[in-house]
């Protein structure tokens, strides 16, 4: 029998080799799983795992999947090391991408250099706002904000379909279910000349080093890590939990707005009912992966966009389905769930005197 | 059919995915463990119920494949869980989002594609009454669905296994000093979880609406183990929610059916809308939480 013992302080080398090791395992059973498909996973792996990196239009494609995920993610870490568990991202992302959009539906006509930036704003305001009902409901009606987040994501699902048959359908658009094609002053800013990389990335990046300002240096971060490590010592010393709840979904809401508003003022340049295509459930992924570290998280947003940019090349080279990444994703936290608790524990094999 | 007939005459089948998912669930709960994977091990029932019946295995052997399924996943997130002590939360989305993966995986062929449902067996002279007959015409999953739900009532109420389950729940680490394997008695119910999830699966899928569709489950999942909050862990008021959420699934339905316009993703966010609602109501009730919920609910247990 292999029992595991507590190790007296978290292992920094496991930490950093857990996810690694996660990596290799997930990437042999997924290949074994292509082959079971009858897949060749030579060229799989070569169309997943190493183009999206070695092309460069590919690896443009995986820094502009990387925005929103990176976004999304850093704003969710925070309130997951508070143990509030927001897994409506989703949802929010879609509040951020409409509420960004009205400004270009309802003044299709204006111009200016203040358009794209408002529609940021709203849109951090929509994700935000998306955010405040399960906060109300965890603080004041003690109701679990995991299963209202996630009801919230379904509604926001549905209010999209709606504007985009009802009242926001681009009148000219042959009835497809999506708005008008958005002015050239409501798009981003391109930030790489020759892709279409914009100015989000840079704000990802800003978001990711004020995260970890906030998290590792400041107070208020200090309190929302023990109040999740340690709920009654925070409660002892005076920290708010309340306080943390609302910070951790307003803050994860915001960032999941931004970045649904970056998405359609960017790569889409119209709202329309892909405009997720899962980033918010993605994310979760991503925040867990990077072991809800700013730092870490950069690099398991980086790995998880070229997962996803890969699987679209595998569809187009090896014929592989595009479900094949959510499985991949899916293994990967699996693996990486079982892998770190190295970091925490050590093996011992019981009834051998240690 | 008037409208009310109409919901009388569904609601049991519309409550089946949501009864099935949420009792598997509850015992689980009571145990003691978590499983925030339902949505993904009913989406993984659901396609290989499919699968089977769609290749006319019929849906004896569907809904056995389906729980069987879901159950082997259910052990994947329980050796996560309880072996490794992961965090059940993370462990729970990430067997969730690995089980709608495999499930888009494995239908993408059978896209749309339909299959037969089972006949409806009606009960003499009950079903014969004027409004309410449809009530007892069901078919016969739906019959062994209410069965199941008092045998599990009768199990946790009066049995030597029941109070076993629940004391593992309450307090593991006094269940394990009288000498009960904890962690054995949680495997078992986190298996008995996922053969549920499966089941309810494999009704939506081959049952209900007999017909593919990547993301059938949409939250059907999610809103079975938000009942369990709302039964308050109880599986004689799981039945009526089951019921309630069957009710208003069917309201989009119902407008149809009598002619009333109403606005079709309004009616289609009801049970979401619902759910919030209702979560909001329970456990705002903190008294009644904690005299019904599982002390040591989600908890990780090691000797």
């Amino acid at each position: 029998m292999i029992t595991l013992v507590r190790r007296s302080a978290a292992s920094r080398r496991m930490a950093v080799a857990a996810p690694v090791a996660a990596l290799l395992v997930t990437i042999l059973l997924n290949l074994a799983l292509y082959t079971v498909m009858g897949k060749d996973p030579r060229a799989v792996f070569y169309a997943m795992l190493l183009e999206p990196f070695i092309s460069w239009p590919s690896f443009s494609e995986v820094l502009l999947k990387m925005t929103p995920l990176l976004l999304i993610a850093q704003g969710l870490a925070i309130g997951f090391r508070a143990k509030v568990i927001n897994i409506g991202a989703e949802g929010q992302f879609l509040l951020g991408a409409i509420f960004a959009s009205a400004i270009p539906v309802w003044y299709p006509q204006a111009t200016g250099p203040w358009i794209w930036p408002s529609m940021l704003v709203l849109g951090t305001l929509g994700g935000a706002l998306w955010a405040v009902i399960p906060a109300f409901w965890r603080v004041r009606l003690n109701a679990s904000e995991i299963l209202v987040t996630l009801m919230m994501n379904l509604i926001a699902v549905q209010l999209l379909a709606w504007l985009l048959v009802g009242p926001w359908k681009d009148p000219m658009g042959f009835n497809f279910p999506q708005t008008v094609m958005f002015q050239w002053d409501a798009m981003l800013p391109t930030l790489i000349p020759g892709t279409r990389v914009s100015v989000a990335l840079l704000l990802a990046f800003a978001a990711s080093g004020a995260a970890y300002l906030w998290m590792q240096r400041s107070f208020g971060g200090y309190q929302m890590v023990v109040g999740g490590l340690a709920p009654q010592a925070a409660c002892y010393a005076g920290f708010s939990q309340g306080r943390a709840v609302w910070l951790s979904l307003l803050i994860g809401g915001a960032a999941a707005g931004v970045a649904g508003a970056a998405e359609v003022a960017g790569p889409m340049g119209q709202l329309q009912r892909s405009i997720s295509s899962g980033y918010g459930y993605s994310a979760i992924i991503v925040a867990y992966l990077g072991g809800l570290h700013p730092v870490g998280i950069v690099l398991s947003s980086l790995l998880i966009a070229a997962l996803a940019i890969g699987g679209d090349n595998a569809m187009v080279s090896a014929g592989l389905p595009v479900s094949a990444v959510e499985v991949f994703q899916g293994t990967l936290l699996v693996a990486y769930l079982a892998a770190v608790v190295l970091v925490r524990y050590r093996l011992v094999r019981s009834g051998v005197p240690a | 059919m008037s409208a009310i007939g109409f919901i009388l005459a569904g609601m049991l089948a519309a409550a089946m995915p949501f009864l099935l998912a949420a009792l598997g669930e509850l015992v689980c709960e009571r145990a003691g463990v978590l499983n925030l994977g339902i949505e993904g091990m009913m989406a993984l029932g659901a396609v290989v119920g499919f699968i089977i019946v769609h290749s006319s295995g019929g849906h004896l052997l569907g809904f056995a494949g389906a729980g069987l399924a879901s159950m082997v996943l259910a052990l994947v997130f329980g050796w996560l869980a309880l072996a490794v002590r992961a965090n059940q939360v993370a462990a729970g989305l990430a067997i969730g989002i690995l089980g709608s993966g495999l499930s888009a995986l494995f239908g993408k062929s059978f896209e749309s594609q339909t299959v037969t449902g089972l006949p409806k067996h009606a009960l003499p002279w009950l079903s014969e009454l004027p409004v309410l007959g449809g009530l007892f015409r069901q078919d016969v999953a739906v019959w062994l669905g209410l069965l199941a739900a008092l045998a599990i009532w009768a199990l946790l109420r009066f049995t030597k296994l029941g109070l076993v389950i629940r004391a593992v729940g309450e307090n593991p680490h006094a269940a394990r000093a009288i000498g009960y394997k904890v962690i054995a008695i949680r495997y078992a119910a986190v298996a008995f979880g996922g053969l549920m999830a499966g089941f309810a699966g494999a009704y939506a899928s081959t049952v209900y609406t007999p017909l593919w569709a990547e993301g059938m489950i949409a939250g059907r999942g999610w809103i079975a183990v938000a009942l369990v909050v709302f039964a308050t862990w109880m599986p004689g008021r799981l039945v009526f929610g089951a019921m309630l959420f069957g009710a208003v699934s069917l309201s989009q339905l119902a407008a149809q059916a009598s002619g009333v316009a109403l606005n079709s993703q309004l009616l289609s966010s009801l049970p979401y809308v619902m759910t919030i609602l209702v979560l909001g109501v329970i456990s705002a009730n903190r008294g009644l939480l904690k005299m019904n919920g599982v002390a040591s609910l989600g908890e990780p247990f090691g000797p």
